[in-house]
């Protein structure tokens, strides 16, 4: 009785897992590209990392960051590759949440929204 | 030192411990705050963003590989990660108010902690005779594969695994790890879930309670790209490098020495933290 519940979990996890995979994938690659280019224009700098002072505000806010990004300024481009990483398993319990809906499992659907309100809670409470 | 050969360092330092931390299984996380702050003389902030990034990065990497076995319980994990990522809302938000000495204190003793879990012997758990019926009712037992076929399991003591799925999340958010050891203790000791299905399940909820601190971390300020491109790139290359290796290497003599240095580091975060150094 229990069989085809599972299968249905099984396939489901696959999807997810592919999905994670491409996300890494993704945002290595655009990463890479900034870092790329953050070393060419910034390599010979020096760096200040010891007394914390916080990035600067325009790499904090997703908008800012996508502008940066956008502009092709390194240090957005790198900014841009991070957040989609952090999306990725943010991805992949919006996904869990429309995979329990289509086995229409609603107690496991109310889980995995008060997981994914918890997740946009922390990405777009203003601080 | 330029930001160049800064960065060549930090990356091969990075790619050294997801290396060793995949191909010991004790994660490369763990030890990444101590290298960046004891060895590059980075601020804890910045180090706890990097190594925030790189734990979404390994666990969401490894993900793929991890179903296609069939041990991971997608349920468990989902109910679970309510805890831990509420928990993980808390741990970023105190970054704020603890301070950093207390912290890098924190990270000593997490760090010494994991190291003693990880060179336990993980001995196949016989099935509980308590089993808890709430587990029965949120549909979290399940089965797994064997050599001898699917092995059904089933859960026991969810209030108490869910509390310490709760510190587990504090402790990720707080110190910007993976908290990898804690979730497989609450999950395989606590829970009595077999090990294989324990350890899946965890990476799988690693880069969710992850992502739960991160976007705090991303608003603060603590993710630097300079630095967290390095330590990520780093890391994800050398525990998919681990991985691969692991199914060919004898890794006893390597997880003693590897968990050696975690407890060294350990020691180092306290002394550092005491005396005012970090």
């Amino acid at each position: 009785m229990n069989q085809p519940q599972r299968l249905t979990d099984h396939s489901l996890e696959l999807m997810l897992g592919s999905l994670l995979r491409w996300g890494v994938i993704l945002s290595a690659v655009v990463v890479l590209a900034g870092g790329a280019l953050y070393l060419v224009q910034h390599g010979m700098d020096q760096p200040d990392y010891h007394n914390f002072h916080g990035t600067q505000s325009q790499l904090t806010s997703v908008t800012g960051t996508a502008r940066e990004a956008a502009a092709l300024h390194s240090r957005g481009m790198i900014q841009l590759g991070l957040l989609l990483l952090v999306l990725t398993p943010v991805a992949r319990v919006v996904l869990s949440a429309a995979g329990f809906l289509m086995e229409r499992d609603w107690m496991y659907l109310l889980i995995t929204l008060i997981v994914m309100a918890v997740l946009f809670y922390s990405l777009t409470r203003i601080h | 030192m330029n930001i160049l050969v800064l960065t060549i360092l930090i990356w091969l330092g990075s790619a050294l411990a997801g290396f060793l931390g995949a191909l010991t299984g004790l994660g490369g996380g763990v030890v990444l705050v101590p290298l960046l702050t004891l060895a590059f003389g980075i601020d804890i902030h910045y180090a706890m963003g990097a190594s925030l990034v790189s734990v979404i990065a390994t666990s969401s990497g490894a993900a793929a590989a991890f179903v296609r076995e069939g041990y991971s319980n997608i349920r468990i994990g989902m109910f679970l990660e309510i805890a831990t990522t509420a928990g993980a809302l808390l741990g970023a938000f105190l970054t704020t108010k603890v301070s950093t000495g207390a912290i890098g204190v924190i990270f000593g003793l997490m760090l010494i902690y994991s190291a003693y879990v990880a060179s336990r012997p993980q001995p196949e758990i016989a099935p509980s005779p308590k089993i808890d019926p709430l587990g029965a009712s949120l549909r979290m037992n399940g089965s797994y594969p064997t050599s001898k076929g699917p092995q059904s399991y089933q859960v026991s003591r969810v209030p108490a695994g869910f509390a310490l799925m709760f510190g587990a999340g504090t402790l990720s958010g707080l110190l910007g790890i993976g908290s990898g050891a804690m979730k497989v203790v609450a999950m395989d000791q606590i829970m009595k879930i077999p090990f294989k299905v324990s350890t899946t399940t965890s990476n799988f909820m690693i880069g969710v309670t992850a992502a739960a601190s991160a976007g705090i971390y991303f608003r603060r300020g603590y993710i630097e790209p300079g630095l967290a491109m390095p330590v990520m790139l780093g890391v994800l290359m050398g525990s998919l490098l681990g991985a691969r290796v692991l199914f060919r290497a004898r890794t006893h003599v390597l997880r003693w020495v590897f968990a050696g240095v975690i407890v060294a580091l350990g020691i180092q975060m306290i002394l550092h933290s005491l005396t005012g150094r970090l």
